[in-house]
């Protein structure tokens, strides 16, 4: 299977885009706003001020690019990698850190956007989304559903098993393959002796494509093209969006004990530097504009950051919500006791 | 016993993999960046450089074709040590556990047998994300066919990693993660074993006894020592192998004190404590002078983080209870 490309390294289109130019400016803002995000929480992470982070640096394309095929009565089911993806799908910046920030109120998307809580055992979520296409075709409502994951997790058995069902139930989900060539420390090749993730699609009777996943125009064009598949009820496609880790796994994680220079950095470039390179080419992005860009995007990440800290302490009682939807009468002795207890112990 | 040095419980987990790598050439290693890594934890450094990948083997990320591959390593004469990085990533694996690891040597009719071990970091408080703080202990305890070990100090951690991996049966290894580098002890040199099943008397005590393990000892420890400022002496029993318990310790214990706490960071509903208040019911019935209580987490799934050392017992939160227990009348 070949990698399909449409920008080289140097932003050249090597054949004519969907996307229009404005629709390119469109997204190159996206990339940047959640860029601004992802390297604010990195830093406020190493400052203590949030928790464990898993930065997406260098995945802003693929998330930015899947997103923009999404409806309001479509389906995000992520894992904790997209937190872009959330972010231009919709969750609230406050949100999103609230969640790296360990706190139980977190990640709740707006009651008109469709967004799962990240997953965070691996693959998991795959059947998740196999189902939730099962369930809006089975119910003929209208809808589809993206999900993410990265090439460990298709060494899972979920991911077989999640991609089988979609192509035996037909269901109208778009599987995005974040291959960004390590999980944690182990390398593609040590995941599958395949050459690729995407020749398996074959191996379920689903659509497959191979696609450099730090071509924006090219990931937004496939995932197009995958949604309108979806849509249209001709079933699931994978996608495999090859990509290379910029940073750290997370922000626990040290690659300098397992990782020297990673080859693909050279043969895939960056996301944001290729969609510029390109609209500059074109006369469609100037300096003056990414700089009123970026000043918008950390003005936004500033104000969602003070917010954070504005935000007391979450309570005990956070820790018994939501447990139950009709909660049993000794659950309620439970919290009740418990936290008299606690109030007892902590004066 | 041979001198041994100060060590991080961490340090001696590695310290026992890599004395069990050296005395035995059946012994492998597979798990997740387990290799150049050295695990997530560290818990495997220096061991790919000094054994190579063939025995110190990252695998593709799949828990359940570790433990499953572990019991087909197992059956053909290895002896694996496999790692699964957190506890919660554990259960992906739970049918091989279940439905295999427990019962070859049953089903088999004692032919095929799989002495492998699974060690797993285990247990909250260090600010992780969700899954990554899994106090599942009873769901093992509770697969007969199994044996399942915690040790709470760097010596126990070493002795007992190298009884569970001598052990003809499978062990399910738990490390409490909260101790791994905030506990330092002297640990044995050389081949250093701690038999299974059996407790660790942490204090002696007549007035009382708490049976707690892993993270829990040392806020159980704390708790009995403000207990003694009151005029209490409250023994502390670590249990260290939570299958098989050590009845025996367990009703001595309770009959000796005829006050019992039970200590655990697993929600309270069918946790371990029900099944330790239980045998002191049948080994120490007619000598108990209070209710048997329990301290655990509610049942609730474990918090996210920001509101996790409410949710944990604590030692100041074990002492309310060491108080009622003491002075019941
Ligand atoms: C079932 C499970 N096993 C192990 C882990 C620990 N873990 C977290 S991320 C990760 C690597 C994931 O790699 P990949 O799927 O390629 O995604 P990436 O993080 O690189 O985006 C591992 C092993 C987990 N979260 N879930």
């Amino acid at each position: 299977m070949e990698m399909e490309r449409i920008l080289d390294l140097e932003g050249r289109p090597l054949r004519p885009p969907r996307l229009s130019l404005e629709e390119s400016r469109v997204l190159l803002k996206a990339m940047l706003l959640i860029r601004t995000f992802d390297s604010r929480a990195l830093s406020l992470q190493r400052q203590g001020r949030i928790g464990t982070y898993a930065p997406f640096t260098g995945l802003e394309g693929i998330q930015a690019a899947a997103v923009r095929s999404l409806t309001a009565a479509d389906w995000l089911v992520p894992t904790y990698r997209d937190t872009g993806a959330a972010i231009l799908f919709g969750l609230p910046l406050l949100e999103a850190l609230a969640y790296w920030k360990g706190f139980p109120d977190s990640y709740r998307a707006p009651a008109d956007r469709q967004i799962l809580p990240p997953s965070v055992p691996i693959a998991t979520q795959i059947p998740h989304a196999a189902g939730i296409g099962w369930g809006l075709k089975h119910q003929k409502k209208e809808g589809i559903v993206l999900t993410f994951f990265g090439d460990g997790a298709t060494s899972e058995g979920d991911f077989h098993e999640g991609l089988n069902f979609a192509g035996v139930f037909k269901t109208p989900v778009v599987f995005l393959c974040q291959n960004n060539g390590w999980a944690i420390s182990v390398p593609f090749h040590r995941q599958t002796a395949a050459e690729s993730i995407a020749i398996r699609a074959q191996g379920y009777g689903i659509h497959g494509r191979l696609i450099d996943g730090n071509d924006p125009l090219m990931v937004a064009e496939a995932v197009q093209e995958a949604a309108e598949r979806a849509r249209s009820g001709e079933g699931p496609t994978l996608i495999e969006a090859r990509t290379y880790r910029q940073g750290p796994h997370t922000t626990s994680d040290d690659p300098r004990r397992y990782r020297q220079e990673d080859p693909l950095e050279t043969t895939l470039g960056d996301p944001v530097e290729r969609l510029r390179l390109y609209l500059q080419k074109e006369g469609a992005w100037s300096a003056e504009e990414e700089e009123e860009t970026l000043q918008e995007a950390r003005e936004k990440v500033a104000q969602a950051v003070a917010e954070l800290e504005a935000l007391p302490r979450p309570s005990p009682e956070s820790i018994f919500e939501h447990v139950y939807g009709a909660e049993p009468p000794f659950f309620q002795q439970q919290r009740d006791r418990f936290l008299a207890t606690l109030k007892e112990a902590q004066e | 016993m041979s001198p041994g040095t100060e060590k991080t419980l961490l340090a001696a987990v590695t310290e026992a993999l890599d004395v069990a790598l050296a005395e035995d050439p059946r012994v492998l290693l597979l798990g997740e960046d387990i290799g150049l890594n050295g695990g997530v934890f560290r818990a495997t450094d220096g061991l790919f450089e000094k054994y190579g990948g063939e025995r110190v083997v990252d695998t593709p990320l799949a828990e359940s074709a570790i433990v499953g591959a572990a019991i087909g390593l197992a059956l053909s004469g290895l002896r694996p040590v496999a790692e699964i990085q957190f506890m919660g990533f554990l259960y992906p694996a739970l049918d091989q556990i279940l439905s295999h690891v427990s019962r070859f040597r049953y089903r088999s009719r004692g032919r095929f047998t799989v002495p492998l071990v699974v060690r797993m970091p285990y247990g909250g408080g260090v600010q992780a994300p969700e899954l990554h703080a899994e106090s599942a202990e009873a769901h093992l305890v509770h697969t007969p066919g199994l044996k399942v070990a915690v040790p709470s100090t760097p010596a126990d951690a070493k002795g007992l990693l190298l009884s569970a991996i001598d052990d003809p049966d499978p062990v399910l290894f738990l490390e409490p993660m909260r101790l791994y580098r905030s506990v330092k002890g002297e640990v044995p040199a050389g081949v250093h074993k701690v038999p299974l099943g059996k407790a660790r008397i942490v204090r002696e005590g007549n007035d009382g006894v708490i049976f707690c393990w892993g993270a829990m000892v040392p806020p159980s420890l704390q708790a009995a020592r403000r207990a003694k400022e009151d005029g209490f002496d409250v023994a502390v029993v670590d249990l260290r192998t939570l299958s098989p318990l050590d009845r025996e310790t367990i009703g001595k214990f309770a009959r000796q004190t005829g006050r019992v706490l039970v200590v655990h960071e697993a929600p309270l509903t069918g946790g371990l404590g029900a099944e330790i208040v239980a045998i002191c019911q049948e080994e120490a019935f007619w000598h108990l002078e209070a209710p048997p209580q329990r301290v655990a987490v509610p049942d609730t799934p474990y918090p996210a983080f920001a509101v996790e050392e409410d949710y944990l017992p604590q030692g100041a939160t074990i002492y309310r209870a060491l108080q009622k227990t003491l002075k019941e009348p």
